[in-house]
């Protein structure tokens, strides 16, 4: 089993919340500066600078998941993960079909910045994106699933925009795969507070809106090799796989 | 007050338990985030809100609540009122938006 160093939450310029030199590339610099192994590209409600980060990713020996970080209708923050950018895509077709009314106000949120591997701009992304989506939560999981991918609950210590903090807590039933701790979260402490949910995977990440954010904190895959499949097993401990933080 | 006077008062819709209209109303509470429900309201509250998870049901019976008040006509699915029957919680629907039912309620148990 081999040990990959994985930051699953990144953001781009994409995100309006995200400074502008959070640009693909820079992302994908600043993680194989870092020595990270795997990233996930999760911008909200939106998989546009996915397609850029993975070519800019083409030479090096980073892995970038195409992901997305869905606003669920009752507000809360879910990861998707997935290995092809048409997958994404494909979530995203349904998400954007999905949005609340609105355009994005520049001066108010940010620019919402599309661009290329070679940091060039091609354009701007006028939805709001920042707002919620009309998927309800379980929705978002199903849908995610149904398209081979993998679902976190985004910093779920978080009292905002939490599963845990909008839908008070997690039931098996709605079948996350892991959560995630937000990155200044202590193992310790997180251990106790959410003692009731050590059946599940976790994972913490930088959540990074800047670019010094990138590699934060990160978490250690026992894999084969860099996919949603694998992770899947390193979620649920089969064969030798796993995911460990401290 | 029980929870079959507010029924009439605000012309609610039960959506589930109607056993529960015998249900003492001692207090309202208006809040949409579950966790807060959770932490801050009080046993016997009418729960005004919009929010329609399944996981209301098992936080109108963690806190020991009167009855849930779905607002603005929100959808309850099959699912949750099934849920809401087996574990005895009351929901209630209303056209109205948070602010005139809770106004109208306030009126009422002031």
């Amino acid at each position: 089993m081999k040990e990959f160093k994985a930051d699953l939450h990144i953001h781009t310029c994409l995100s309006p919340c995200a400074e502008l030199d959070m640009s693909p590339l820079a992302v994908v610099n600043k993680a194989s500066g870092k020595g990270i192994d795997i990233i996930a590209v999760t911008d909200h409600n939106s998989a546009e600078n996915v397609l850029a980060a993975q070519r800019a990713a083409l030479d090096t020996d980073l892995t970038v998941l195409a992901g997305m970080e869905i606003s669920s209708s009752e507000e809360a923050h879910i990861l998707a993960l997935f290995n092809k950018v048409e997958t994404a895509i494909a979530l995203q077709d349904i998400v954007y079909s999905n949005m609340l009314p609105g355009e994005n106000d520049e001066k108010m949120y940010g620019e919402q910045i599309v661009a290329n591997e070679y940091d060039e701009v091609l354009g701007f992304n006028k939805r709001l994106l920042i707002g919620g989506t009309l998927l309800p939560a379980q929705d978002v999981l199903n849908t995610i699933h149904s398209l081979g991918g993998l679902a976190v609950a985004s910093h779920i210590d978080k009292e905002v925009f939490s599963i845990i903090s909008q839908l008070g807590f997690i039931t098996e039933d709605m079948g996350f795969d892991a959560l995630e701790m937000s990155r200044n979260m202590e193992r310790n402490t997180a251990e106790i507070t959410f003692q009731m949910y050590n059946s599940y995977a976790w994972i913490s990440s930088s959540d990074a809106h800047h670019p010094e954010d990138i590699g934060k904190r990160t978490v250690s895959f026992f894999i084969q090799e860099p996919t949603i499949e694998e992770m899947s097993l390193a979620f649920k401990n089969i064969d030798g796989r796993k995911v460990e933080w401290e | 007050m029980k929870l079959s006077d507010l029924v009439e008062e605000l012309s609610l819709e039960v959506k589930s338990c109607k056993d529960g209209l015998d249900n003492e109303v001692k207090g309202a509470y208006v809040s949409d985030l579950l966790s807060d429900v959770m932490g801050n309201s009080t046993d016997g509250d009418a729960w005004i809100t919009l929010q329609t998870h399944l996981n209301i049901v098992a936080v109108a019976g963690l806190k020991n609540l009167a009855g849930i008040i779905i607002v603005g006509n929100r959808p309850v699915q099959d699912e949750i009122r099934q849920k809401a029957e087996s574990e005895n919680v009351t929901i209630l629907v209303t056209p109205l938006t948070t602010f005139e039912t809770a106004g109208k309620l306030y009126q009422l148990l002031k």
